[in-house]
């Protein structure tokens, strides 16, 4: 037990570690959902009008609204973030490092999951922190039931970087994660609007953000933050990060050849 | 299992193919303990495959790498800890001093504490790195960050060192010292090593020399017999050059 340990404390050292030393990450990494908490929501606010719907008891502001989904955003990109990472690593050769380790494999890339995943959870909360500064409180005690809401939800973003990271082949190919997996998930959920919303225009759209484990997540976290539970979403999520899991240790087994030379 | 009857390195049968193209086709050879094997081949031998077969990159269901008696299909984990790997490609995090490099490698392989940090402090000075150990690893120059590299495969104390074209870059002096130095470590401490290159005088004559050209083995047994009274880059060139 205590070597696994010891891989997973120093695989997360020196996640924090790199996050620390690239400064502009971390600001970009909180600048983009304060962009959107400013500016998109003020545009939006005139435009949304939100009825009383669980976990809320009164009529809240818009800003108010998004918070949970611009945390899962930050969720989002980082678990992106990450696999962004593992694909430069796999090609500087870095990752060799960590394959040829004896150490069981699903434990080495769980620990890349979790170290990322520390690094999100950090950025969360400093999210957090500023929008309670700008006026967008949270009862006290939700920050507290947030935290393990964060950490699966970072889990499951995180397992679904790493899957993907074994499909790109190489590091140019990153811009088809943005549009093909980072847009559709962020926009096809209830993080900016929720999916009553989305049924005024069309009820298709509404099934596919009803699926949407993104969806999940968020509901997860906002309910979390109001210290209610919402279990089908935490089954939700639970399944999603089960089967991105089993999607990255696919990825990555050695059977697969992905780190065959190209051509 | 173990006992100097094993081999330190055996491959046997090893086949590999990316889609058409065969890379690799019907390659075995044992390395026994404490030798110097040079893999000779010009570029694209197949080198780097065998190695990343060696090292569980990637498996293949042609033939069978068995690393101190332990089978690296069968028992990947056993037969990973007795190996040190040097890539051909530096792996070195660049912002890190030496010793973190090392440290955090060391971590990988379930060492920490006074343990680990003895066990540094050993690999570096066999190395003759001891006095760099908290310089940062982007102020080293090629030389040294491929002794650290060096240093830090042997912090596990592995049994053999698979070291992948480890001189590319290096000028002729640093690639002399290296050399002598990976021989030093199969004379004085008993380790099995396997190094890959296609430059000729990096290869003693004393040395096992295992040449491979298109995926194939050329010619396997001890330097100075293969070459017999020709110059090893005539005879290597014989044997490859003139199909290529």
């Amino acid at each position: 037990m205590k070597p696994l340990l010891i891989a997973l404390w120093a695989i997360t050292a020196r996640e924090a570690l790199r996050f620390a030393q690239q400064r502009s990450r971390f600001i970009s990494a909180l600048v983009r959902p304060l962009i959107w908490l400013v500016v998109f929501a003020a545009g939006f606010r005139a435009a949304l009008g939100l009825s009383i719907i669980p976990p809320y008891q009164t009529y809240i502001t818009y800003e108010t609204y998004i918070v949970p989904g611009l945390c899962g955003m930050i969720l989002l990109f980082n678990g992106m973030q990450s696999s962004l990472s593992l694909v430069y690593d796999r090609e500087m050769g870095s990752m060799r490092l960590l394959l040829t380790s004896p150490l069981p494999r699903w434990w080495l890339l769980l620990c890349k999951i979790l170290a990322g995943t520390v690094v999100s959870v950090l950025q969360c909360y400093a999210f957090l922190g500023i929008a309670a500064a700008m006026g967008i409180t949270i009862p006290p005690m939700g920050y507290v039931y947030a935290l393990p809401a964060l950490v699966l939800g970072g889990v499951m973003l995180g397992a679904l970087g790493v899957a993907l990271s074994s499909l790109i082949r190489q590091l140019e190919n990153f811009a088809g994660v943005m549009n093909f997996v980072i847009f559709p998930m962020f926009f096809m959920s209830s993080a900016l609007y929720p999916l009553w919303r989305m049924a005024e225009s069309s009820a298709l759209l509404r099934d596919i953000c009803a699926v949407n484990p993104f969806t999940h997540t968020v509901e997860l976290i906002r309910f979390a933050l109001y210290g209610q539970f919402n279990g089908m979403a935490l089954l939700w999520t639970m399944l999603a990060t089960m089967g991105f899991m089993v999607l990255a240790l696919w990825g990555y087994d050695p059977g697969r050849g992905l780190l065959r030379r190209k051509g | 299992m173990t006992g100097q009857d094993v081999a330190g390195l055996e491959v046997s049968g090893l086949g590999f193919s990316y889609g058409a193209r065969r890379a690799l086709n019907d390659v075995s050879f044992a390395v026994t303990q404490g030798a110097f094997c040079a893999l000779l081949g010009p570029n694209g031998a197949g080198k780097s495959t065998l190695f990343a077969l060696m090292t569980r990159l990637f498996t293949t269901s042609e033939g069978q790498v068995t690393v101190m008696g332990h089978d690296m299909a069968r028992a990947p984990r056993q037969a990973l800890a007795r190996i040190g790997v040097v890539f051909q490609q530096p792996t070195l995090d660049l912002d890190l001093s030496v010793r973190r490099n090392l440290r955090y490698f060391a971590a990988l392989h379930g060492l920490a504490g006074r343990e680990a940090e003895h066990r540094i402090d050993t690999a570096l000075e066999r190395m003759d790195m001891a006095e760099r150990a908290d310089e940062i690893a982007r102020d080293l120059n090629g030389g040294h960050r491929r002794r650290t590299e060096i240093a830090r495969a042997l912090v596990h104390r592995p049994a053999v060192l698979l070291l992948d074209e480890p001189t590319v870059g290096l000028d002729a002096e640093a690639r002399r010292a290296i050399t002598a130095h990976v021989h030093g470590l199969c004379a004085e401490d008993g380790l099995t090593a396997l190094w890959a290159t296609h430059l000729t005088d990096e290869v003693w004559p004393d040395d096992r020399l295992v040449i491979l050209h298109r995926g194939e083995v050329r010619a396997d047994g001890i330097a100075r017999e293969i070459i017999g009274d020709q110059s090893l880059t005539d005879r290597f060139l014989d044997l490859t050059g003139a199909s290529t």
